[in-house]
């Protein structure tokens, strides 16, 4: 045990905050009588300041709160983290399954004009993009293709090649991942940024379920739009493989049969089956990261962080369940 | 459109009892007790970060306590089922302390929202109501503005009139005159008054502003940080000179001994 400090301070020129800094843990180590006495051998403008800082004691439990664990300690607590994830997820899935079950029986109530924007923002306005990315994949697909069947002088396959990859696989993947990103991203942050305001807090004490008002739109909107969307993704995806099949000399007649040629309603329809999926996940993700986040701006980047990693990590692995489905089902 | 109230005006509205507020394992106040009245003004007080929030959080069932109850009208709040709990939070007109307008939706949309939700009022009536509400907090010809395109003490106005849509028996305002300046804080004073008299409703008020404790409370509790419970519990007025706990007193003469009119 040190006794207790007491300063010299005749040399003592000026001074910045570095000083005060460094006395402060040197007083509250002493604490009470001590350090009361030893404030009083300070010059005058830095004792009114360690005074100051003395005033309200040092909370010792609220330090707790933030302590540093062990290695041990933290495999501890990222399995409890996990676990109250997992419940986070069912007591999410569980209200918007009641939310929906409402719905079904004409006892949820949003506004109508929610569900119309929200239409507008993930179907309409994502066109744009859609339509650049679908036709560059069919492009590239073309290309791709072309190189290796030119080979054997085969190179009117591209068509199948573009028009079945587009259909089964890759339409709708493109379409889920731009959702995922425009979309699940912009419902985490919206949802979080109300959660983070007490909005949230305000529709409940107001009487509104957040999950009828908030969620129930989003989901309903994207599982709409997402297979329109799908559609469209593929159309434009064969249109730009016919673009480089036009450009390596296949007139657009004979690459739009060999398309027909290579697609039937149950093929085209598997990628929009899928998209239904795809559409929920991306929904419910950024619905739930959004609804559970925490109070702070930081809180809402981690939540959209969250969302589109979330969904798009589930998007792929739903798609290789689905592939080994559709594989043992011979479609 | 307030419900009826049943009991007589010596029954309280609001009991605590044994009330302890946690977050986890950090208990923030415990075994608080107090009893708010009818029509009464009441004032939740305490340095800053020591609860009030958490208590008007807990009032309003957005926390579950982590023990004791909380009784509305001698009716439990705590373990009601979800039906009479959510027809005992009709009753309710919350403002929060940072507004928390929704921020998609006009003011006059905010407070058109709750008046759609629960009243059958023709669009033209609930219009009225709207621009009623709006001129009292001092905000007319603001109807069309978004949270985000007004000032931070006009958010806290418009959350006032929103909280004050449905004529709530009870109203729950947190720290409403904070970032006022002084002429709105006394409209505000004003207004909570009026509100009372006119309506008859019963205002519970977390703040920290002692000219408006002074001019509009009739009864208040203190919160300790320190003890972590109850510092007093009475007329602000009274406890100003008479508070048992020094603190309470050092807090109602803002530190300066003795009274100070
Ligand atoms: N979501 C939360 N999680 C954990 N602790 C919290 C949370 N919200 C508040 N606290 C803690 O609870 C205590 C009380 O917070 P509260 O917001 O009720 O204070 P307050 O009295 O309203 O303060 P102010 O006057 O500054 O608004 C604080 O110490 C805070 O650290
Ligand atoms: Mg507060």
């Amino acid at each position: 045990m040190r006794p207790p400090a007491s300063f010299v301070t005749d040399d003592l020129g000026s001074f910045d905050s570095t000083l005060p800094a460094f006395l402060l843990p040197i007083l509250r180590r002493d604490g009470g009588e001590a350090a009361r006495h030893a404030v009083e051998t300070l010059p005058d403008e830095l004792r009114g300041l360690m005074q100051l800082a003395l005033a309200v004691p040092d909370r010792e439990e609220t330090r707790g709160n933030h302590e540093k664990t062990h290695h041990i300690g933290r495999i501890g607590n990222i399995t409890l983290a996990a676990w109250g994830a997992f419940l986070a997820l069912s007591e999410f899935l569980g209200e918007t399954l009641c939310s929906l079950g409402r719905l079904l029986t004409g006892r949820a109530r949003f506004r109508t004009r929610d569900f119309l924007i929200t239409l507008q923002q993930c179907g309409a306005d994502a066109l744009p993009i859609v339509s650049l990315i679908s036709f560059l994949i069919g492009m590239i697909m073309a290309f791709v293709g072309n190189v290796q069947l030119a080979n054997f002088g085969a190179s009117i396959y591209i068509a199948d090649l573009v028009a079945i990859a587009m259909v089964r696989e890759l339409g709708v993947m493109m379409t889920a991942i731009i959702l995922s990103g425009r979309t699940g991203a912009a419902f985490a942050a919206q949802l979080g940024s109300m959660n983070a305001n007490e909005e949230i807090d305000a529709l409940r004490s107001f009487g509104f379920n957040p999950f009828d008002f908030l969620v129930l739109p989003r989901v309903l909107a994207l599982l709409v739009m997402m297979p329109i969307l799908t559609v469209y993704a593929n159309i434009v995806g064969i249109l730009g493989g016919m673009f480089v099949g036009t450009a390596v000399g296949i007139p657009p007649a004979l690459y739009w049969h060999g398309t027909l040629d290579s697609i039937n309603l149950l093929t085209s329809s598997l990628g929009v089956f899928k998209s239904f999926f795809f559409g929920a996940v991306i929904a419910l993700s950024g619905c739930m990261q959004g609804m559970n986040s925490g109070g702070s701006s930081a809180a809402v980047g981690r939540a959209t962080t969250r969302a589109v990693v979330i969904s798009i990590t589930a998007i792929i692995i739903l798609d290789s369940a689905f592939a080994a489905i559709f594989t043992v089902l011979d479609i | 459109m307030s419900a009826a109230a049943v009991t007589s005006e010596s029954d309280p509205r609001i009991s605590v009892r044994g009330l302890t507020m946690a977050y986890g394992s950090f208990v923030v106040m415990r075994d608080l007790d107090f009893d708010i009245m009818p029509r009464d003004i009441f004032v939740i007080m305490g340095g800053s970060g020591c609860g009030k929030s958490t208590l008007m959080r807990h009032l309003i069932g957005l926390r579950e306590p982590a023990a004791g109850t909380i009784e509305y009208d001698g009716r439990d709040f705590t373990n009601a089922d979800p039906a009479a709990r959510a027809e005992m939070i009709r009753r309710f007109g919350v403002m929060y302390q940072s507004g928390a307008l929704w921020s998609s939706l006009t003011l006059a949309e905010n407070i058109a929202l709750p008046l759609e939700e629960h009243t059958r009022l023709p669009a033209a009536t609930i219009r009225e109501i709207v621009a009623y509400k709006l001129a009292l907090v001092g905000l007319s010809g603001f109807e069309d503005y978004y949270p985000s395109e007004i000032s931070g003490g006009m958010n806290k106005r418009a959350g006032i009139a929103r909280a004050m849509a449905l004529d709530p028996d009870i109203l729950f305002l947190d720290e409403p005159g904070a970032g006022l300046d002084p002429l709105s804080s006394r409209r505000l004073d004003d207004l909570i008054l009026r509100l009372r008299d006119a309506l008859g409703s019963t205002i519970v008020i977390v703040t920290h502003e002692l000219a408006s404790i002074f001019a509009v409370a009739n009864n208040s509790v203190f919160l300790d940080t320190n003890t972590r419970t109850l510092g007093a519990t009475g007329d602000p007025v009274n406890l100003r000179e008479h508070a048992e706990a020094p603190v309470v007193r050092d807090f109602l003469n803002r530190g300066e001994s003795g009274g100070d009119d």
